[in-house]
């Protein structure tokens, strides 16, 4: 019988990256303060130990040149995990995803592929104000040739960064700040996450709430306090924002009639929107509500707490939303 | 440097099929059998031949939205290049790219660029990997002076000194970065005086001449493969052509064109080669045909394949 062990999300990123580098040659980290410093937030810890500055690269401050790098890199034969400190600071890589990794493959005919990985932080709820604090997946899902993989916990961030090292396309790796260090129970064989697949994470049949990201953790408390309530909220955890896991969520929304996504994004273009578009358009008569959507107002992110907490979803908005829906 | 009799006929050659292929395609464009935007390499044929000249296969080169006569030097084949002009299924892109986003990647032709700049970022990339690898390889990117405006450009100078990679930073002066001259865009007179900002090596040559432009690339990709860095060359030259094909060029100075053609890269070489009696008019007569035929059976080749399916679009977006 397969073992487990305790381990939480940033030790579950470092071992990923690091079984991935035992695994193949081929893999190596990028960017500002990943190797000797072990990462700004400690992710990378141990590995430029282990495996030496060759393949543990601390670069200056640019962020552009970075991910050029990798997409060069990754079309040359390597495999390379570069960090983005914070995900705003990905505005600085828009070019080289968009008009560069994701393109390359197509128009070149196919005579390369790009299997990069760049990891981003978002850093909603600690009061990091507008250039720390954003959550940007919107932009890359909107990208054909881009796979963009949001883990919420240990067990997904262990299996999402190593099926994205496996990936032969560029993936954008989003891991939430707030998530390091909850722990939970793991398998200690090698597993992956398969991208593009969502997980039922509870099951019910009052409504489909559609988790993306660190939300699940609002998702899961928002269902127990429904179901105090009598309501029985399936949840499904995401995982995957390109491509958007459909079929999954058609199966659910057909037992449930009812689906609300959340999300820590902006309401308006958010990824919620895009499935709330897709459910009207594909399962019209299966629907016994609107799709609603709980996420951020259509302003910015206050370093001020209080701001801040208005600002960000939550389990009780989720709640709310879900109670009115049902009426 | 001694360059031999043969590497100096090769020069030759080659510049003779980028010219005739620049040629044969300003032509066919001009009739409407070629769709989007081309812009055309004649005048900077020294500086794609004698850089490539000096790299094998397995050396890497990114080149500019100008960059045919490059990817042509570095040894793609013409059919594939004239069928991607035509948009057609044999292209080397499978007639997607088009001229602004060739890449013929077998002969390390890592790709051509619509974005200003943006090929020294992912140039960092492939030089990475050779050194990764525990190669020699080098990797040569293109770029012109309107390039050195870019975060690209500063930013891939300094990743290139600091992570001491093996590429060359090919710099064709060509006097315009689009419709600006370059004394409205560049604060100084040499750009390559920005290498030594950067820790780097650099020379400035006059790109015109070929055998000064290999030369110079001689010694880039020797500093390369001993594992010494990156490498800046500065190549002095002109485009004969506008910024794109059917640009009115209103924005040069009347009679310059007619001064840089004096100094046209192929006919001097012809007078310096056959004053050294390295060839005669016949020999070049006889190169001349030879590359007719292969540039004629290029066009040829490109007008029978067919268009791409629509089913193109969807395929190879993942791998």
């Amino acid at each position: 019988m397969a073992g487990t062990k305790s381990l939480n999300v940033q030790w579950a990123i470092n071992e990923a990256i690091k079984e991935e580098m035992e695994r193949d040659p081929s893999v190596f980290i990028i960017g500002e303060d990943v190797g000797k410093p072990g990462g700004p937030f400690g992710v990378t810890r141990g590995l430029i130990d282990q495996f030496g500055a060759g393949r543990c690269v601390d670069t200056p401050i640019s962020e552009g040149a970075i991910v050029g790098l990798c997409v060069g890199a990754a079309a040359s034969g390597l495999r390379p995990v570069a960090e983005i400190m914070f995900m705003n600071f990905i505005t600085l890589t828009v070019e080289e995803f968009y008009n560069q990794a994701s393109k390359m493959r197509w128009m070149f005919g196919g005579q390369v592929k790009v299997p990069m990985v760049v990891r981003a932080m978002t850093a909603g709820g600690f009061g990091a104000g507008p250039h720390h604090s954003s959550s940007l997946e919107a932009w890359f899902a909107s990208m054909p040739g881009m796979k963009v993989v949001m883990p919420s916990n240990a067990y997904t961030a262990k299996g999402l960064m190593k099926a994205a090292i496996r990936d032969d396309n560029p993936v954008l790796y989003v891991e939430p700040l707030s998530s390091y260090k909850l722990k939970m129970e793991i398998p200690t064989e090698d597993y992956i996450c398969p991208i593009g697949k969502a997980m039922v994470t509870r099951e019910g049949k009052d409504v489909t709430i559609v988790s993306i990201g660190r939300m699940l953790l609002e998702a899961t408390k928002a269902a127990d306090k429904l179901k105090a309530d009598g309501i029985e909220a399936e949840v499904i955890d995401l995982l995957c924002v390109n491509p958007i896991d459909m079929d999954t969520i058609y199966t659910s929304v057909k037992k449930t009639n009812r689906c609300v996504v959340i999300h820590e994004a902006k309401k308006i273009m958010g990824v919620g929107a895009e499935i709330a578009a897709d459910l009207q358009e594909n399962l019209f008569d299966w629907l016994d509500a609107p799709v609603a959507r709980v996420a951020a107002p259509f302003t910015h992110v206050a370093f001020q707490p209080k701001l801040e907490k208005h600002y960000m979803p939550d389990a009780d908005k989720l709640v709310a939303q879900v109670k009115k829906m049902i009426g | 440097m001694k360059i031999s009799k043969d590497t100096k006929i090769d020069l030759l050659k080659r510049m003779i099929r980028v010219r005739t292929f620049e040629d044969d395609t300003t032509k066919i464009f001009s009739g409407g059998e070629m769709p989007g935007f081309l812009h055309l390499s004649q005048g900077e044929d020294a500086v794609a031949v004698g850089t490539c000249s000096n790299l094998k296969l397995e050396d890497a080169i990114y080149t500019t939205h100008r960059g045919h006569g490059c990817i042509i030097a570095k040894g793609a084949d013409l059919k594939p290049m004239m069928a991607e002009l035509f948009g057609r299924i044999a292209g080397c892109c499978k007639g997607r790219a088009g001229s602004m986003h060739f890449a013929d990647v077998k002969t390390g032709c890592m790709g051509s660029n619509g974005i200003v700049g943006e090929g020294m970022r992912i140039a960092l990339g492939t030089a990475f990997a050779q050194k990764y690898n525990k190669t020699d390889n080098c990797t040569a990117v293109y770029f012109g002076e309107g390039a050195t405006g870019t975060g690209s450009f500063h930013e891939s100078m300094n990743m290139a000194a600091i992570l001491k990679l093996p590429l060359i930073f090919v710099c064709t002066i060509n006097l315009y970065a689009q419709m600006t001259p370059k004394s409205d865009h560049v604060c100084i007179e040499n750009v390559s005086d920005r290498a030594a900002g950067y820790g780097m090596p650099s020379i400035i040559a006059d790109g015109n001449d070929v055998e000064a432009v290999y030369e110079a690339m001689a010694k880039a990709v020797k500093h390369c493969r001993e594992g010494k860095g990156p490498y800046m060359l500065e190549f002095k030259s002109y485009r004969h052509h506008g910024h794109f094909e059917g640009d009115p060029c209103n924005y040069r100075p009347a009679g310059e064109l007619e001064e840089w053609k004096k100094k046209d890269p192929i006919v001097l070489y012809e007078k310096k080669l056959a004053k050294e009696g390295v060839i005669d008019d016949k020999g070049i007569q006889k190169v001349r045909d030879e590359i007719r035929k292969e540039v004629d059976e290029a066009v040829d080749f490109a007008r029978q394949s067919p268009q791409p399916d629509i089913e193109e679009l969807y395929v190879d977006i993942l791998a």
